[in-house]
């Protein structure tokens, strides 16, 4: 009996992180896809724009931090750096660096 | 005999037992599909929003069934059409396939929706085939309101262009454009806010006028405002103006007039009447007021936050279902929103709505507190052209201190705003941001040979 209910409390706990990573998973997923509009599809641009996909993750976070700061110049970039949190800038991060 | 599948759900239900009670649950569109059953979701138009939503659906949850129906071949850019109305690029340029698309999806129908039945969940075409739905996403973009303006009937239409939705109207516009002569007058209006692309109106004086500054530099162009003021970027349209048509100077090329809304037009006489005045052209370009698409009143969605009959939907902002009829979810410029109407913002919204269907027909709740973006570009003509950008953030429901309750919202966080001055760098910009709108919205493959110019 004890080691059902164990047994269900783990498998009820593993459900719980599941859970919640998929839902921080969907959350940098559609953050993520909201970039394509300017960035490309997966973060692959067709212009002058810079492509995002394959981005080193470390790299990709001192530049959010460096447009919203105002230490590195853009046009359009330190206006989405300012609306963004510091963690959901590691989100997309981790994101655009997983795709080849 | 309409097929009622609520009827025959309840027969099998009966029939079967509690083994279908599961099948039952997940039918009824707003839980999870269950066992086999695939969740079926049909999207009305291709736009922006509609092949988005489209393909996102399809990449992110495969198991869903999706239908488009769409009675366009092709895709037309509203984005960029100014600049075939100035002849730096033709329609050619701006129009696209849907190959990718449809590659993707389950069904793609060429045909028209003349009936939706959300109580029953079908949709009808005009091609007499009917669909039914679990969930469905109206993608129709605007409806233009002919009859606002007086004397703007069928017959008019065929020589006063709105050249609003991209497409034959477009064309037709650069052909009179072309066979006006020089020191000619061009008449075009800008409707009352909120409208598709609130910067559109100005952009397209821009591009114009530089195309006159080539090829007719003797001509004129007259802006009639509906609004009372330049709606969109001002300060940048305003500098433009000055900086290439000499606007503010005796010999200005841009005439514009605020709180001049068309209340007439006339084409036998070519003029357009206004509260004021009537004003004569050689080439006269009405855009009518307009209201959500066709298919949303079809679908009676097109109803305000207090649910009352109004211009545009009313949607919940975390999933973009309208706040009163339950599996319609609604894209891009029918909706009612603080977001301005543009592109961007339906590619954008069709993958909120795509993400939170995904979660909702696999039983998990959607984001709970979404953050979108908007930016859109405008060009001058000139080589030039700037910006506006924006992220919005979602806000739950508050209630305040005085016991009053804030409805939910998209709060436009701190930072946002429009360029500093028109540059050819954000040109540049602006071409990669139509490439990749363009590539995102059809599913362009990377070797996509774009003809498009940059002026």
């Amino acid at each position: 009996m004890k080691k059902t209910l164990a047994l269900t409390l783990l498998f009820a706990g593993t459900l719980g992180a599941v859970t919640v990573a998929q839902a921080s998973d969907v959350r940098a997923r559609f953050m993520s896809a909201n970039c394509a509009y300017c960035h490309g599809p997966d973060g692959k641009s067709r212009g002058a724009i810079p492509s995002l996909a394959g981005l080193e993750k470390g790299y990709f976070v001192q530049q959010m931090k460096d447009f919203r700061d105002g230490k590195r110049d853009a046009t359009v970039m330190q206006k989405h750096a300012m609306g963004y949190t510091d963690a959901e800038y590691e989100a997309m991060a981790a994101w655009f660096a997983a795709i080849k | 005999m309409a097929f009622d599948r609520r009827d025959f759900l309840k027969v099998s239900a009966g029939v079967a037992g509690a083994a279908s009670l599961g099948t039952l649950a997940g039918c009824a569109g707003t839980g999870p599909a269950a066992g086999g059953a695939r969740p079926k979701v049909v999207i009305v138009g291709a736009g922006f929003g509609g092949a988005t939503c489209a393909r996102y659906l399809k990449m992110w949850e495969p198991k869903i069934e999706v239908t488009v129906i769409e009675p366009n071949d092709a895709f037309t850019s509203c984005p960029y059409s100014n600049t075939v109305l100035a002849g730096i690029n033709t329609m050619q340029d701006i129009t696209f396939g849907y190959d990718n698309v449809k590659k993707v999806v389950d069904k793609w129908v060429k045909d028209t929706v003349t009936g939706i039945d959300t109580a029953g969940r079908t949709v009808k075409t005009a091609g007499g085939a009917t669909f039914a739905y679990d969930r469905l996403v109206l993608a129709g973009g605007i409806e233009l309101m002919f009859n606002a303006v007086q004397g703007y009937d069928a017959e008019a239409q065929k020589s006063v262009m709105h050249a609003w939705k991209a497409g034959p109207q477009t064309a037709t516009l650069r052909k009179q454009l072309e066979a006006m002569p020089d020191g000619g007058v061009f008449v075009m209006s800008v409707p009352r806010a909120p409208y598709r692309c609130p910067p559109g109106p100005y952009e397209r004086a821009c591009t114009v006028a530089s195309y006159f500054k080539r090829a007719k530099p003797k001509s004129k162009i007259i802006v009639l405002d509906g609004n009372e003021d330049i709606a969109s970027k001002k300060g940048l349209f305003l500098a433009a103006w000055k900086k290439h048509f000499g606007f503010g100077t005796p010999d200005s090329m841009i005439d514009y007039r605020p709180n001049n809304m068309p209340r007439a037009v006339d084409p036998k006489k070519m003029m357009v009447g206004t509260e004021f005045d009537d004003v004569k052209g050689d080439v006269i370009n009405v855009v009518p007021p307009m209201r959500a698409a066709e298919v949303c009143g079809m679908a009676g969605v097109r109803l305000g936050l207090d649910g009352k009959e109004g211009p545009w939907c009313a949607i919940d902002f975390r999933t973009f279902e309208s706040l009163h009829v339950k599996n319609v979810h609604i894209l891009g410029d029918s909706t009612l929103t603080n977001f301005p109407k543009s592109g961007s913002v339906a590619n954008n919204t069709a993958k909120m709505a795509a993400s939170a269907i995904v979660e909702m027909v696999n039983g998990r709740e959607p984001d709970a507190a979404p953050v979108v973006t908007n930016t859109c570009y405008s060009a001058t003509g000139m080589g030039t052209a700037f910006h506006v950008a924006t992220v919005f953030r979602y806000q739950a429901a508050k209630k305040e201190a005085d016991g009053k309750v804030t409805p939910p919202a998209m709060i436009a966080q701190k930072g946002g705003g429009v360029s500093k001055e028109e540059s050819e760098l954000e040109f540049a910009y602006m071409d990669a941001w139509a490439k990749n709108v363009w590539a995102d919205t059809l599913g362009l493959p990377e070797n996509f040979n774009f003809t498009v110019k940059m002026g």
